[in-house]
């Protein structure tokens, strides 16, 4: 499992104008890059500020470093509005303090440039929680405002919150702004009249970080899927009070052509039996979509982490009974898995091959955070995400 | 502090993956965060090993910092052992756990595991991946030749003329740059030669297979970044002469073949005229005569970025105009090579120097490792991969080496085919207000792009061009218009010229001309 500086290699590309400095050690800056792959960009809104042999010793005042190497990086990218200092393993055992760090930033660089700080360490946070350290540490950025406003909150394909600002145009729920923006100034404004929707299930810091702001979390399983997207979309309906025949009526074509799309892949995937290996805390929500509608059997739904409250619509979906773990092992999972032999397995990108070598097909996590997958347009390129290792399979005489 | 973007080489606990992934019968426990399992997938991804790597991470919090991370490692080199039954443990630490200083070789000590347990330590803040991989194999060599060693000043046995001389292989590494490969032709040459491989290692060696290094005759050091401190020990140890040259490129390879039969007192003709190496003839054939002084700007470790220059240069009659490192621990070597071939060395890890070193030259051909093949895509330029950092394209299906006589045609083939082929590019020149052949159409192996590359065209922004000769420039085929614009607006800048007319054009052409 990837730590969550590996949020950063989705979250920079969402927020165009951010900038995103990693405090840490040449490891953190060689998984950024493992994890990014093939993203090379000619100069990346990302980099690590490698904290080397001077700045242990004390031969260096890490501080001083540190606002050496932001001076020059906001020099060379001039259109920097928002930089982050992403703290690390390292950074934290060091206790190198990036909060004070990015107080006396911002302070420097103000007006033109915001910096905040969060963490994405190995050591505090897996894989998809950077995301969520992310986006809590820019909670206290929000301007406070007493309007009532829906507010998305989680990363999402621009393509998907578009659409779903069109249905929620349509539904007459508005205003609604999204958390991330697209752009430092187009953060949202917060307060006792928010109602935010979570669009991703692993925003746990986030969501307290909001409540404290005043706003109300709308309780909804979470948009994968066409019932996934319904009744995600129909928590904030009632919550703005909008009809059911009104809500049919907008929602219909969008339901119809998800379960068109879907049901394309009903057929491969029905009756198979699938293996969650936990990675993304995305588990639980694929695992409900997958039983309840791609018909599979869940073998074993793993997660790294289990938030009960914002998960117990989800939970109350999947079917009595469902095999879930939490935390990671990783050689015990194997050997339930290995035991379990089911017809498709969802893991992370180390085991992927292994597995596969080993005559089980796998489908790797990663992919489920670099493609657009939530609401009813994406319903089908998800179920095609699990149906595709086992078509390959199929066709293969190899 | 060191601001960083992308890295050539990623910290040494990966080197040492490198080197006991490559190994049988050994087992890595490292003391690493959770995130730091993130290694795993370049072996299982780039390399698509069908196997995970070797290796157990402890996988230490938050919540364990204040208590007692050695016991989470004591319990997960003992789990460790009792799962996989190795023959032998190294045991480390990542950066993080560098900082907690637990100690990993004494805590697995203290455990008196029933198998040797080899520690290694790094500078992580300090030193990087082919250090880490370097002392690994060093320490690993060590821990397991060490025991055979002969006393100090013991003459080395003469090898009986009724044996064949026996020679190791040392140095190849799991996600190297095509090692698998190097590793068969290197054998080919030796076994030409009537000489027995007698350990191959790191790659498929075993802690009993080091055991034995102390036997062979001699030591072929086939990477130096990884091997030299090794091959060095076992010189001084057992009195074993180590084959430097390393055979990339005819030439070299001839070295390298001559260097052996020294060593091993053989005849070195039954290697040297093997009918399959074809790069001298295609070099010589007329077909050729347009990769005449090419300008090719050279990036990568320093032992390929080193043999490349001399292919290039000796071999296909490119010319030299840049030549780097960014292994910092040979840039003495990469200098020599640099001032032989008359530019100075570049020897940095910061991929924004190395960009700005290629736009500055222009290169036709850049030859790096992954990272320049990005810079030269972007530039336009066309490009070949010679060095590791490598990506899931330096291991192909077919067998690809770079070393012995089939890796120079290999590399023949690999750097020739970015450029036009001759005919084509005399086409293109020849008719290039056909329609077909006009200016603006990519070659025929790029059609699928649709698009010349684009990002050589962009217009100077402070220099105006002259209509006439903003026409003239179009004439040019595309391949050469983006370095044509640029050096008469270099031009043109340096003598103060305001407008550029057709005059300065051709001037500047004179001024650039070869
Ligand atoms: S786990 Fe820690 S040390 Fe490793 S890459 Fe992540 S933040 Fe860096
Ligand atoms: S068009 Fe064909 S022959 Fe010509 S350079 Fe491209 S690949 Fe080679």
């Amino acid at each position: 499992m990837f730590c969550g500086l590996t949020g950063i290699v989705w979250l920079h590309r969402k927020i165009q104008d951010a900038f995103f400095l990693v405090v840490g050690s040449r490891t953190c800056a060689h998984l950024i890059q493992s994890a990014a792959g093939v993203m090379i960009f000619a100069e990346p809104r990302f980099a690590t500020a490698i904290i080397d042999e001077r700045d242990l010793a004390g031969l260096a005042d890490a501080n001083d470093e540190l606002d050496r190497v932001v001076a020059r990086l906001l020099e060379r990218r001039p259109e920097i509005r928002l930089l982050f200092l992403v703290g690390s393993c390292p950074s934290e055992v060091i206790k190198l303090d990036l909060s004070r760090a990015a107080f006396r930033l911002s302070q420097r660089f103000s007006p033109g440039i915001r910096v905040l700080n969060y963490s994405g360490s190995g050591i505090e946070t897996t894989f998809t929680q950077g995301e969520d350290a992310c986006l809590a540490a820019l909670v206290p950025a929000m301007a406070a405002s007493i309007d009532r406003a829906l507010l998305v909150v989680g990363c999402l394909a621009d393509v998907v919150e578009d659409q779903f600002s069109r249905l929620f145009a349509a539904l007459g729920i508005g205003p609604v702004r999204f958390l991330p923006p697209r752009h430092a100034a187009e953060l949202p404004p917060v307060g006792p009249g928010t109602f935010f929707l979570l669009a991703q299930p692993f925003l746990a810091d986030t969501a307290r970080a909001l409540e404290a702001r005043g706003a109300t979390r709308i309780a909804a399983p979470f948009p994968l899927g066409a019932e996934g997207t319904s009744l995600w979309l129909q928590a904030a309906a009632a919550a703005w009070k909008i009809d059911a025949a009104r809500f049919d009526a907008v929602t219909a074509a969008g339901r119809d052509r998800a379960s068109r799309a879907v049901s394309k892949c009903r057929e491969e995937l029905a009756g198979k039996r699938v293996f969650l290996f936990p990675d993304s805390q995305l588990e639980i929500p694929l695992a409900r979509f997958l039983s309840r509608e791609m018909s599979m059997e869940l073998v074993e739904v793993g997660t790294p982490y289990l938030h009960r409250e914002h998960l117990a619509e989800e939970l109350a979906l999947l079917p009595p009974g469902t095999a879930l773990s939490e935390g990671q092992h990783v050689e015990n999972q194997l050997d339930r898995c290995r035991r379990a032999r089911p017809d498709i397995t969802v893991c992370g990108l180390g085991l992927a091959n292994p597995l596969e070598a080993e005559g089980l097909t796998t489908k790797w996590s990663i992919e489920l955070l670099f493609t657009p997958i939530q609401g009813y347009d994406q319903a089908g390129d998800l179920a095609e995400l699990f149906a595709r290792p086992l078509v390959r399979r199929g066709l293969l005489a190899v | 502090m060191q601001l960083t973007l992308w890295t050539y080489e990623g910290p040494p606990h990966v080197g040492a993956m490198r080197i006991a992934t490559a190994m049988e019968g050994l087992h890595y426990v490292l003391h690493a965060p959770q995130g730091d399992t993130y290694a795993d997938l370049l072996f299982t991804m780039i390399e698509r090993r069908d196997r995970r790597p070797p290796v157990t991470y402890t996988t230490f919090q938050a919540r364990d910092l204040g208590g007692d991370t050695a016991q989470l490692f004591k319990d997960a080199a003992r789990e460790a052992y009792e799962r996989f039954r190795p023959q032998a443990m190294l045991v480390g630490a990542s950066c993080t756990a560098e900082l907690i200083q637990d100690d990993p070789g004494g805590l697995a000590r203290a455990l008196n595991l029933p198998i040797p347990v080899v520690a290694v330590e790094f500078s992580a803040y300090q030193r990087k991946e082919n250090f880490g991989a370097a002392e690994t194999f060093y320490q690993l060599v060590r821990a397991f030749a060490g025991p055979n060693a002969p006393p100090a000043g013991t003459a080395r046995v003469q090898r009986p003329e009724s044996c064949r001389p026996r020679a190791n292989l040392l140095g190849p590494t799991a996600l190297g740059f095509r090692h698998r490969d190097d590793v068969a032709e290197v054998r080919k040459l030796l076994g030409a030669m009537g000489i027995d491989v007698h350990v191959t290692a790191p790659l498929g060696a075993t802690p009993a297979d080091l055991a034995r290094l102390g036997e062979a005759d001699f030591n072929v050091c086939l990477y130096p970044e990884i091997a030299a401190p090794a091959a060095l020990w076992l010189g001084r140890t057992f009195g074993q002469p180590t084959v430097k040259a390393v055979p990339i490129g005819v030439g070299a390879t001839c070295d390298f073949i001559r260097e052996v039969a020294s060593v091993a007192g053989v005849d070195p003709a039954p290697a040297l005229g093997d009918p399959a190496s074809r790069l001298p003839w295609y070099s010589r054939s007329v077909d050729s005569g347009y990769l005449t002084r090419k300008r090719v700007f050279i990036f990568g470790d320093a032992t390929h970025a080193v043999a490349a220059a001399r292919i290039a240069s000796e071999e296909l009659g490119f010319s030299v105009v840049g030549l780097g490192t960014y292994s910092r621990e040979f840039a003495r070597e990469v200098r020599d090579a640099a001032r032989k071939h008359g530019v100075e060395a570049l020897i940095t890890d910061d991929y924004l120097e190395v960009e700005a070193a290629v736009k500055k030259l222009s290169p036709e051909l850049v030859l790096g490792t992954q990272m320049e093949r990005h810079i030269a895509k972007r530039l336009g330029i066309a490009c070949a991969v010679i060095s590791a950092p490598v990506h899931v394209q330096d291991f192909p299906a077919r067998h690809s080496p770079q070393m012995g006589f089939e890796g120079a045609n290999v590399i023949f083939d690999t750097w020739v085919h970015p450029l036009m082929m001759g005919l084509e590019e005399h086409l293109v020149a020849m008719f290039r207000d056909d329609f077909e052949f006009h200016g603006d159409a990519a070659p025929s192996h790029l059609a699928d792009t649709g698009t010349a590359p684009a990002a050589v065209e962009q217009p100077g922004a402070t220099t105006l061009w002259a209509g006439e000769a903003e026409a003239e420039l179009k004439k040019i085929p595309f391949f050469v218009r983006g370095k044509a614009r640029r050096n008469t607006e270099r031009f043109a800048l340096e003598q103060g010229v305001g407008t550029i007319t057709l005059e300065t054009l051709y001037d500047a052409k004179a001024h650039f001309g070869r």
